[in-house]
């Protein structure tokens, strides 16, 4: 293990926040992601486009938002409108990536935010679709960011959400939803994956620096495909630290 | 139209739109009425055990918390609630008034999940959750607001949030592309918290507008807050940013810091720790009937609820509000 002088959220924020391509609009869902984009905004993608759910376009992130409609996912921004406007605006394929959070995720990306159990009598309710849906079905291509142990990267959700590849190749398209659409990368506490272009199933890409690949395939329910290169992340520079601990989350929320 | 598939939840208030088109004929005034009332009144007047209720926008931003205190003061029952919500629809289902939710998240957001939403559920407290996503159920809104009976859309395909919904899956037949159709929803009673109004109920708003504009023409109700009461002059001076006419209201309720503990832009901020108090005390069913009392039950009416919370904690929230610079 090399010395850890940043949290696996840290981590995590940093290797999503380079995944933001600049000058693209990303529908930014709440908590992580948000953390994530005004990294982005601050360092690589300074041309980066959120868009907040409730009606908030082009923000300038000073401030992390606690709440997806509060006037900071508006601060500054290009457009105050309402939530038909930039879910619409997603339907119609303007919104390049969408970067969202779940209780679980399976091999094809699948996310869960409805229930823990059997849907009428859970073990646990959780918050339900929110924009999740929305996003994972609109958005050309879509980041999860997720705390990795084997309880949240299971073979099958307990409730399909967010779609991600359903149940694989074509299953999107069979559904009826957009073509050439669906999810690219999870970023994990562990490592960064992606999705394999012929099974459409979860593959490692990179494991985070100190993580064995051992240890991600321990910490994750299913099989998870193993390229014959798997690269390792990059560790937070000290920028990268310096802006996430002083001017993104100086109350440390998330990280 | 071949139905393709169908979503298992129950359609919890279904509609007529020749009797919502009568409703709207009959029962909704274009004459201008001096709406002004007080929360108390409006509540006992239009939210009533029973009904289909809704609140705009979200939870801790420009969200009616005035009234949903009152709703729960006056303990109007077995509520069937369309809900994306934070802390309006957790003090509800904290305090045991909701039967059915057409659901699309009732969380904490930066808090994480809702205490209050997972006693009621898990314990059978809720009888059916009827799962949308955001944007579904603000398009079923906007397929009553137009007036027709369903909208199609590219959403909830392919997944269980259909499965739980009563969406129905059809063909197009321009296009032959499978699609989810939404039923219109036609709520019995809407609230809406606003920046500005007149004393007929024309409404202008600033910042995001969430659904309001959706909500306040889907509905047979509506029941406005209002920070401000204006002169019509002074609606009529800036007609472009009138959101809600008067003729689709039925009580207007002057509520300064009508949001609070949640933000109204260019107004005042987040309480970041009243917020938190809920967040903490909401964790168990007792802590968060204590909090009821103290909050609610105990205070008769948004004046003295003001007056508990006091003028300096009120006056940290304005200087916290988003800044025209």
């Amino acid at each position: 293990m090399s010395d850890q002088t940043y949290s696996k959220n840290e981590l995590m924020i940093c290797v999503a926040a380079r995944l933001f391509e600049d000058g693209a609009t990303c529908f930014i869902g709440t908590g992580i992601p948000m953390l994530a984009a005004m990294l982005a905004a601050k360092t690589t993608a300074p041309n980066l486009v959120p868009v907040f759910e409730f009606g908030g376009t082009g923000a300038i992130m000073e401030e992390l938002p606690r709440a997806v409609g509060e006037a900071r996912t508006w601060h500054k921004g290009i457009s105050a409108l309402g939530i038909c406007d930039t879910m619409e605006t997603a339907q119609r394929g303007f919104i390049d990536y969408g970067f969202l959070g779940g209780a679980q995720i399976d091999p094809y990306g699948n996310l869960n935010s409805i229930t823990i159990g059997e849907h009428d009598h859970p073990r646990a309710r959780l918050p339900g679709s929110g924009g999740g849906n929305d996003v994972g079905s609109h958005c050309w291509q879509t980041v999860a960011i997720m705390q990795h142990d084997a309880r949240r990267f299971v073979p099958k959700t307990d409730c399909v959400t967010t779609p991600g590849y359903l149940t694989g190749p074509g299953a999107r398209e069979a559904a009826g939803l957009p073509r050439n659409t669906g999810p690219a990368y999870v970023v994990s506490t562990l490592a960064l994956m992606d999705f394999d272009p012929e099974s459409r199933r979860m593959r490692l890409k990179a494991t985070h620096p100190g993580v064995s690949v051992e240890e991600v395939l321990a910490a994750t329910g299913f099989e998870l495909l193993i390229p014959e290169q798997v690269e390792i992340t990059a560790p937070p520079s000290a920028e990268e630290l310096r802006l996430l601990r002083e001017e993104i989350d100086p109350e440390r929320l998330y990280i | 139209m071949d139905i393709l598939q169908s979503g298992t939840g129950e359609l919890i208030q279904p509609f007529d739109l020749d009797e919502f088109r009568e409703w709207n004929r009959t029962q909704k005034s274009r004459k201008l009425i001096d709406k002004r009332m007080s929360e108390q009144e409006a509540v006992s007047r239009f939210v009533y055990d029973g009904c289909y209720i809704g609140t705009e926008l979200y939870g801790t931003v420009r969200a009616p918390m005035s009234l949903a205190r009152e709703v729960v003061r006056q303990g109007k029952k077995d509520l069937r609630v369309c809900g994306q919500g934070v802390l309006e629809l957790d003090l509800w289902l904290a305090a045991g008034l909701v039967k059915k939710l057409d659901i699309t998240y009732i969380g904490l957001e930066v808090y994480g999940t809702s205490s209050a939403l997972r006693r009621a559920v898990e314990s059978g407290q809720v009888e059916k959750c009827v799962e949308w996503s955001n944007g579904a159920i603000t398009w079923r809104m906007k397929a009553a607001a137009m007036g027709v009976p369903f909208l199609p859309t590219r959403s909830m395909l392919g997944t269980d949030t259909l499965c739980y919904s009563a969406a129905k899956v059809v063909e197009d037949p321009f296009t032959g592309i499978k699609v989810a159709l939404l039923p219109a929803l036609v709520l019995d009673v809407a609230l809406i918290h606003v920046h500005r109004a007149d004393k007929y109920g024309n409404c202008q708003i600033e910042g995001i507008s969430g659904f309001a504009a959706e909500m306040a023409r889907a509905c047979k109700r509506l029941i406005i807050s209002t920070e401000e009461i204006v002169p019509t002059e002074e609606i009529r001076r800036y007609p472009d940013r009138t959101i809600i006419p008067y003729f689709l209201v039925d009580a207007v309720v002057h509520a300064p810091y009508g949001s609070y503990p949640g933000e109204m832009a260019y107004i005042y901020g987040r309480d970041e720790p009243a917020i938190k108090e809920w967040v903490d005390m909401s964790r168990t069913g007792e802590d968060a009937k204590e909090y009821l009392d103290k909050y609610v039950y105990s205070v008769k009416d948004h004046g003295e609820y003001l007056k508990l919370i006091g003028e300096e904690r009120l006056q940290r929230c304005v200087e916290l509000r988003e800044k025209r610079d």
